[in-house]
C-alpha cells in the first residue's frame, strides 16, 4: 500500500516491526527498535511480549514517548519489574525469540562493533561499548540489526567484534563456538533490507528502499555485496503503521530529526 | 548525612565505585556531582549502562578505569569526554575494561558470593574476551571475574535514617552491586520513619548492613526519571550532550550545573521542577503481612 511521505526512520520502524512474529518474546532495544516493538503490538503481533534489559516485561506499549526504556511511562503497567540478571536468566534459556541490537558497523557475516574503531589500545573512535547487544547477539534465537546505511559502517571486516554474527563465515561458525543463539536474520539500513541465508552465512540483499538503487546500495556498501534472486522494492509503511509510529513518536524524536 | 560528609568519609582517592546500577532510572547524579566538587581522583567506576553520569566524572578527571558495558548518553548516543579520554587521553588516559549488561552483572554477583568468577555462556565469539583480562573462556563456557566495588552509590525513592532502603521499578544491578560493595550510600527522595520501610521488608534491595550512609536529596537523580517522582529531563541530556562536543563546552556546562553550584537544592533551583515532576500517581495496593 503507497502512502504519503514517510521518513527513513519511520520505514526502518515499520519494517522492524515485520520482524516481530505474534507470540515472540522480543528483547527489546533501545530507540528505534521501541517504536518497532509498539507499532507491531498494535497489529500483527497482539500476543507479543516485551523484555527490556534494564529489568521489564510488558505486554502493551507504553502509551507515552519513550526517551529510555527505564522511563516511568514504560514501569508503570508492566507484566514484571525486577533484576537484569532474571532477564537475562530468559535469554540465556533459549526463551528470547527475537532481539534488536543497534550497530555502528557491521560486516559481511553480521558481526557487530560498537567498542573500538581502530587498535583498542589507541582508539580513533571509542564508542560506547556492548551494553546487552553481545548478550542478545550470542542468547537470542534471532536478531536483527538497525542502521543508517554508509560506506564507512557497512564494512568488510570490522575492526572489533563487540556483537558476533556468523564470525568468520565458515560453516556452522557459531555451533562450533558454543553460541546458543541462530544469530542475525536482518540488517536494516536506511537504504534497503539485507538478509542471511537460513543456516547462516554472508549477507545478501533482499529489498531496496523505494527511490533507491541496487547500484546507490552497493556502492555505499564496502564489500561486494550478494544480491537476491528477486531483489524486491521494501514494502513502504501502511497508514496503519505510520498513524502508531506518529503516535509513538509524536514529537519525531526518533524519527523526523536528521 | 549531608552529602558532602558522606562523599568525603567514604569515597577516598583510589576506590571502586559502582553506581547508576539501575540503568537509565535512579541514577545518583548529585552524588556524583559531590564527587568531582570534592576533586576526587583515581576512581574505578563500575557500572552496566552509564547514561551520561561516567562521562561526567571522566571529563572532570576523577576516573582512571571504566569497568562497565556501556558508557554514552542513552537517549543522545556517544559521551564525548569518554571520547576524549580513550581517544585523546584528555584530560587524563583512562583504561576500559570492557563487560556486556549480562557480564558485569555477574561479576557482581561473583563478588557478593564471594567466589572468583561465575561461569556464563554469554561472551563466546565476542572479542571483549581479547581485550578484558577479568574474562576468560574455557570448555566452552566464559569465566567472569568478580568485581568488588568498595562503595556502592544508589539513589532510592525512600530510606529511613537506620539504612533501611525502598526502591521500585526495575532493579538492573542494583542487589548485587549492594551486596558485592564492601559499603553503600544512599540518597533519597524521601526520609520516611522506621514504621514505612519495616511494612514492607520485601521492597528492601540489600540490608541496613551494607548501608553506611544515607543521605536526604530531593531531586539527586535528575535529569534521570525516579518512578512515582520525577520522569527523565530530556532535553537536559540533549543539552548536556551537544555542550560537551568541545572542552570549553563541557567546562561551561560543568560550572553552571557543578562546580558553581554548592548543592544539590541550589542546583534544583536552577531547574523546572514543575514540569518534570510526575503528576499522574498510581499506587500499588498493600500487602498484607498478618502473622497471627
Amino acid at each position: 500500500m503507497a502512502t504519503s511521505s514517510h521518513t527513513p526512520q519511520e520505514l526502518m520502524v515499520a519494517v522492524a516491526s515485520r520482524e516481530i512474529r505474534d507470540g515472540d518474546l522480543v528483547f527489546v532495544g533501545m530507540r528505534l527498535p521501541i517504536l518497532a516493538y509498539a507499532v507491531a503490538r498494535n497489529a500483527h503481533a497482539p500476543n507479543a511480549r516485551g523484555l527490556f534489559e534494564v529489568g521489564l516485561m510488558r505486554d502493551q506499549p507504553a502509551e507515552a514517548f519513550l526517551g529510555t526504556m527505564g522511563d516511568p511511562p514504560n514501569v508503570a503497567g508492566a507484566l514484571w519489574a525486577t533484576r537484569m540478571s532474571n532477564v537475562m536468566a530468559l535469554m540465556a534459556q533459549g526463551s528470547v525469540d527475537l532481539g534488536f541490537i543497534g550497530g555502528a558497523e557491521v560486516d559481511r557475516f553480521g558481526n557487530l562493533n560498537t567498542s573500538y574503531v581502530g587498535e583498542p589500545a589507541h582508539p580513533t573512535v571509542k564508542l560506547p561499548g556492548s551494553g546487552g547487544g553481545a548478550d542478545i547477539a550470542i542468547l537470542s534465537r534471532r536478531w536483527v540489526t538497525l542502521m543508517s546505511h554508509e560506506r564507512r559502517r557497512l564494512v568488510e571486516k570490522v575492526s572489533f567484534v563487540t556483537s558476533p554474527g556468523f564470525g568468520d563465515g565458515s560453516p556452522h561458525w557459531r555451533k562450533r563456538n558454543g553460541l546458543l543463539g541462530g544469530g542475525p536474520v536482518a540488517i536494516i539500513t536506511t537504504l534497503c533490507v539485507l538478509r542471511f541465508p537460513e543456516l547462516g552465512g554472508e549477507a545478501y540483499l533482499a529489498s531496496v528502499h523505494s527511490g533507491h538503487t541496487v547500484d546507490e546500495v552497493r556502492s555505499e556498501t564496502g564489500w561486494d555485496l550478494k544480491l537476491a534472486d528477486d531483489v524486491s522494492e521494501t514494502p513502504a509503511p501502511t497508514e496503519s503503521e505510520l498513524s502508531a509510529i506518529r503516535r509513538f513518536d509524536p514529537e519525531g524524536f526518533w524519527t523526523r530529526s536528521a | 548525612m549531608a552529602m558532602a560528609e558522606a562523599i568525603r568519609r567514604f569515597v577516598p582517592d583510589h576506590s571502586t565505585v559502582a553506581l547508576g546500577l539501575a540503568l537509565e532510572p535512579l541514577i545518583p547524579f548529585a552524588a556524583g556531582h559531590e564527587l568531582i566538587r570534592q576533586g576526587r581522583r583515581d576512581l574505578e567506576l563500575v557500572g552496566p549502562i552509564s547514561d551520561a553520569l561516567f562521562d561526567q566524572l571522566i571529563g572532570a578527571g576523577c576516573v582512571r578505569r571504566v569497568t562497565a558495558a556501556w558508557v554514552g548518553n542513552v537517549s543522545e548516543g556517544l559521551g564525548h569526554c569518554y571520547r576524549r579520554a580513550c581517544e585523546e587521553r584528555i584530560p587524563l588516559p583512562l583504561e576500559v575494561r570492557d563487560h556486556s549488561n549480562f557480564s558485569i552483572s555477574l561479576a557482581l554477583w561473583a563478588a557478593a558470593w564471594n567466589v572468583p568468577s561465575l561461569p556464563t555462556r554469554t561472551l563466546l565469539g565476542s572479542d571483549i574476551l581479547r581485550t578484558n583480562p577479568a574474562l576468560a573462556a574455557a570448555d566452552g563456557l566464559v569465566h567472569v571475574a568478580a568485581v568488588r566495588p568498595d562503595v556502592a552509590i544508589v539513589h532510592v525513592q525512600r530510606a529511613d535514617e537506620l539504612g533501611r532502603v525502598h526502591a521500585w521499578g526495575p532493579m538492573g544491578i542494583t542487589e548485587e552491586a549492594g551486596l558485592a560493595a564492601d559499603r553503600v550510600i544512599v540518597t533519597c527522595e524521601e526520609l520516611v520513619d522506621p514504621s514505612v520501610t519495616l511494612s514492607d521488608p520485601n521492597r528492601i534491595p540489600f540490608p541496613e548492613t551494607k548501608v553506611a550512609a544515607v543521605v536526604y536529596e530531593p531531586g539527586g537523580a535528575h535529569p534521570s526519571p525516579v518512578q512515582g517522582f520525577f520522569k527523565r529531563d530530556h532535553a537536559f541530556y540533549r543539552d548536556y550532550a551537544e555542550r560537551s562536543r568541545s572542552v570549553d563546552g563541557y567546562l561551561a556546562w560543568l560550572e553552571q550545573w557543578v562546580m558553581g553550584v554548592p548543592d544539590r537544592a541550589t542546583y534544583m533551583g536552577q531547574v523546572d521542577t514543575e514540569s518534570l515532576r510526575v503528576s499522574r500517581h498510581r499506587m500499588s495496593e498493600p500487602v498484607d503481612y498478618g502473622d497471627e
